[in-house]
């Protein structure tokens, strides 16, 4: 007894030290899971945009319901109540007012950030020039929105400026303020200061959103309307919650039906809470090795751990009800050596996600491992000395005759389950080509409902997706922005052939002080400048003497020298510079962000003639869609990989455990048609594969062999008696409840495991009954 | 003789109460007639700043109900299309697409004359308090901004023309800045 207690003792430390390290690990519920660990360059860029880049940052927030002028009057008290506060960089709605700081940085930077100020514009000719384009703006529909600089700005730069902007389609505006494209919803643009990846920041900045529509619509009278926002903090948000909610759910779920089966089988409070002794320790274990070795856990891998109780207990299962008759020396020697086998396949099994550059999967890999391992550990070293050596199962002899006679009569079915297998298999590859979802958005958390009203939210705003970039990297600020000037001329080239519609550079705003100092260089002194206006003046209709402000404003820029970076504070520019122009750990970099044509096809861009042009300039292009189909499909091909090597490694082990090639190939025969039944099932009632259905099959093998082993020892001679086949049915059971559960979940990820290994591990004892029992035994 | 006098008075008369009679409604009605075509145009725009007036001149066509294109010619070719609610501009191969809604000072000037054009009488009265004189054969229609936006740029807008042809459009900002738009039916060949 004292032995017990030591081990006992010794169990509770590392418990309690694993559960301590549990306390202090990081949980993580974010778009983290999906990327890649050892991004390439390219997707370096994507990795960045999706947790920290502008774009992340981005919430956009349609108000319905009432009518136009209620729904503006509450979009301009929201963005006047949000605007100042801490947590958003940037509310717009489309009130003009709320562009002032911004144009008057333009005007009186104008000089630095002009791309038309070169030496040749302010000589006599080019003042004519120039001059004499303004004034005939002034009599186009835009002049009367010049007119009030004419004579501070006559060469028309701040037109200049504002005309690289391109803002391409403007959002509609209805009573002042932006609208969705039909009218009938207001909407507005936000910028949060938390970054992407921060789900915390992005959770206060939504509720901050909510609390301030719910009372600025209630001051407005306004209770008819109705607040609907997305973004990808919004999703990130979202399905935190929904990870949350579920990985509790799911254990619930999964533990009740076990707990019930459990105790139908034991009719003993004591075994069933030592039964679940081995199950703990396994579910603790995985989330303290998955914390040690990421440092971060995800959430959809602790949602994993319901399927893994399952599968964790079905060692004590095996332990108690098989070594009740023969007694536990017995059992270590007879029934350990099989129950190792099968621990040891889905060792492998889980093994193999292990080297995945998925992190999920490896991280999915690594806790399964771990909690098998550890519960098998258990049952061997630790249960024993707590069990005693007087543990004793009834076996309710009418249910498991019923099952012997049921086994006996299973090889009847061998012609039937043929004919099923082989009509899967023709069915399978009949549709070979329709099986698979060849898009990493299977994975997502983000529903079609929520996808689809984003998609609306963002076309009525136009707001960028940043599906296509060109980033630039280089050791410093100055070499950066000096890079992106140079992309930016060659990009230029292809604006003006039409090929692309436009693009952001953060050198627009923050030109690099080399080409500041050679436009302020371009600039005549103040009594060289008068000189040469009137020349350039004397039969204009814009007379030279009216021109002092600009004499003026052109000394003040020669000596104001160039623009730093903290001059575009307080203005919206300054949050655009800093999302396109960011220090790394590489250096600094900066993006700029391509637009198509407004005549392209589904805003697509002509790939390789943008990078052709690119070539050589040490800038790097990245098509966004394109990098995450060929992420997706990095991983589904190493899945593929490694899900063959896992079972080859499962075939090994068999090999060399049976010894014996017919055993092997029924084994086998026997997992791979019933992994053939599950995807033709699931193909047929409209499941889309992709890579977790993937790993669910390797999954089958790995989980199912331990079912067909125990069955193939009678087909090898050896007695299956009645407290065998009990054990085997219900660890069975207990399995396809913990995986089953998964299949409930809304997480694609769990989803997709729970459907295939669940239904699977019911065939595959089903399966193996009828193909692996032999037709004469006992 | 005494007879055809009163009769010719009475006739007089009648013409008289006809003139009287010509109303908003009326000119509307007649406007809205318009089948629509090409027209010749050429503009004078009055700027205090500058010492001459600057001279433009181009061809309009118009598409009832909605669609207006202004071709400027001369000093300098530039486009400009107003359909439904977009207005596109194209100068020096370059295309801007300005949302009419979120411009009043643009919507001012181009809703006026569209609005004119097709005779949509409550789409102006939206905007502006109409005045009308003259007759169908030489009507002078003065638009009073009565929208806040619109009044803070423009303080009125003077259209005339004969029957259901317009013949000249004054705009006259609220800076003093003035424009003449006048045009002239190109023959149907």
């Amino acid at each position: 007894m004292s032995s017990a207690l030591r081990v006992f003792g010794l169990w509770l430390l590392a418990m309690a030290a694993g559960a301590a390290v549990v306390w202090n690990s990081h949980f993580s519920a974010d778009m983290s899971f999906f990327l890649p660990s050892k991004p390439s360059a390219e997707q370096k860029v994507l990795v960045g945009q999706l947790k920290d880049g502008t774009v992340s940052r981005l919430l956009m927030v349609a108000i319905e319901g009432g009518d136009a002028a209620a729904r503006a009057k509450v979009s301009r008290a929201l963005r006047s109540q949000l605007a100042g506060q801490p947590g958003f960089v940037s509310v717009q709605n489309g009130e003009i007012e709320g562009l002032g700081a911004e144009r008057d940085f333009l005007v009186r930077y104008r000089y630095q950030l002009s791309p038309a100020v070169t030496p040749e514009r302010f000589t006599v000719e080019g003042l004519r020039a120039a001059v004499g384009n303004a004034i005939d703006t002034l009599a186009s529909p835009v002049g009367m929105l010049f007119k009030p600089y004419l004579t501070r700005d006559p060469t028309g730069e701040l037109l200049a400026v504002l005309d690289q902007l391109n803002p391409g389609d403007q959002p509609e505006t209805r009573a002042g303020v932006w609208a969705s494209r039909d009218g009938e919803r207001a909407m507005l643009l936000l910028q949060t200061r938390a970054l992407g990846s921060d789900t915390d920041g992005q959770e206060a900045a939504i509720a901050q959103v909510k609390d301030t529509f719910a009372r600025v619509a209630g001051e407005a009278g306004a209770s008819g309307l109705t607040l609907s926002l997305s973004g990808p903090g919004q999703f990130a948000v979202k399905s935190r919650a929904t990870i949350k909610a579920e990985v509790s759910r799911l254990f619930l779920l999964s533990s009740l039906g076990i707990i019930v089966v459990l105790l139908a089988v034991y009719r003993s409070g004591r075994l069933l809470a030592l039964s679940l002794l081995p199950m703990a320790s396994g579910a603790l274990a995985g989330v303290v090795v998955v914390s040690l070795v990421h440092g971060t856990v995800f959430g959809i891998t602790v949602g994993f751990g319901s399927a893994l109780i399952g599968e964790a207990v079905d060692y004590a299962i095996y332990f108690f009800v098989q070594s009740g008759r023969q007694g536990l020396k017995s059992w270590r020697e007879v029934f350990w050596p099989t129950i190792r086998l099968g621990v040891l396949t889905s060792a492998l099994g889980f093994g193999a996600l292990l080297f995945s550059g998925f992190p999920g999967l490896a991280q999915l890999g690594l806790y399964a491992l771990s909690g098998v391992v550890t519960a098998a550990l258990v049952t061997r070293f630790v249960l024993p000395t707590l069990a005693g050596e007087h543990v004793r199962v009834p076996v309710p002899g009418r249910f498991v005759n019923g099952l012997f006679a049921a086994l006996g009569r299973a090889h009847r079915l061998r012609l039937p389950v043929a004919l099923l297998a082989l009509a899967a298999c023709v069915f399978l590859f009949v549709e070979r080509d329709g099986l698979w979802d060849s898009n990493l958005s299977a994975l997502s958390t983000v529903n079609q409902v929520d996808a689809a009203n984003d998609g609306r939210l963002r076309s009525d705003l136009g707001a960028p997706d940043a599906r296509y970039m060109v980033t630039v990297t280089a050791p410093d600020q100055e070499s950066a922005l000096q890079a992106a000037e140079r992309a930016g001329e060659q990009l230029d080239r292809l604006v003006a052939d039409g090929r692309i519609g436009g693009y952001d550079s953060p050198a627009r705003f923050l030109p690099s002080v080399q080409r500041q100092t050679a436009r302020l260089a371009s600039l005549p002194s103040a009594s060289e400048l008068q000189t040469r206006v009137s020349q350039a003046l004397s039969d204009s209709p814009l007379s030279a003497g009216k021109l002092g402000g600009f004499i003026e404003d052109v000394e003040a820029a020669r000596r104001g020298g160039v623009l730093q970076r903290k001059d575009l504070d307080g203005t919206d520019l300054a949050l655009a510079v800093d999302s396109l122009l960011s220090q790394g750990p590489d250096g600094w970099n900066a993006m700029l962000p391509l637009r198509p044509s407004s005549e392209a096809q589904d805003g697509e861009l002509p790939v390789e003639q943008v990078r052709a042009a690119l070539a050589g300039s040490g800038a790097v292009f990245v098509d966004m869609k394109s990098e995450f189909d060929t992420l997706y499909q990095g991983y589904l091909s190493e899945a593929v990989s490694l899900s063959l090597a896992g079972f080859v490694a499962i075939v090994g082990l068999l090999a060399f455990s049976l010894r014996s090639a017919r055993r092997l190939a029924r084994v086998l025969l026997t997992l791979v048609l019933t992994v053939a039944i599950v995807i033709a099932g699931l193909h047929l009632i409209g499941e889309r594969l992709h890579l977790l259905h993937l790993v669910g099959m390797l999954l089958i093998v790995a989980v199912g062999s331990n079912y067909a082993l125990f069955f193939d020892r009678a087909a090898a001679g050896e007695p299956l008696d009645a407290e065998i086949l009990l054990s085997m049915v219900v660890a069975a059971l207990t399995t396809v409840i913990g995986f089953g559960a998964l299949a409930l979940s809304s997480v694609p990820v769990l989803n997709a495991v729970g459907v295939t290994v669940g239904p699977g591990a019911l065939l595959a004892i089903l399966l193996s009954a009828v193909l692996v029992y032999p037709a004469r035994a006992r | 003789m005494i007879k055809r006098w009163f009769f010719g008075v009475a006739l007089l008369g009648l013409t008289g109460l006809a003139h009287a009679a010509y109303d908003v409604q009326q000119l509307m009605a007649e406007l809205a007639q318009n089948k629509g075509g090409r027209v010749r145009f050429v503009e004078k725009r009055f700027v205090a700043l500058l010492d001459k007036p600057l001279l433009a001149s181009g061809e309009m066509s118009y598409t009832p109900p909605d669609r207006l294109e202004k071709h400027t010619l001369l000093p300098k070719p530039e486009t400009m299309v107003l359909d439904g609610g977009r207005l596109i501009l194209e100068r020096d191969k370059r295309r801007m697409t300005i949302n009419l809604a979120s411009r009043p000072e643009a919507l001012a000037f181009v809703d006026s004359i569209r609005s004119t054009l097709s005779g949509n009488r409550r789409s102006l009265e939206q905007n502006y308090a109409l005045q009308l004189s003259g007759d169908s054969r030489q009507w002078v229609l003065v638009l009073v901004p009565s929208e806040q936006g619109i009044a803070a740029l423009l303080q009125r807008i003077t259209v005339s023309g004969t029957q259901s042809q317009v013949r000249k459009i004054e705009y006259l900002q609220t800076d003093g800045d003035r424009s003449e738009l006048t045009i002239e039916p190109i023959e149907a060949q």
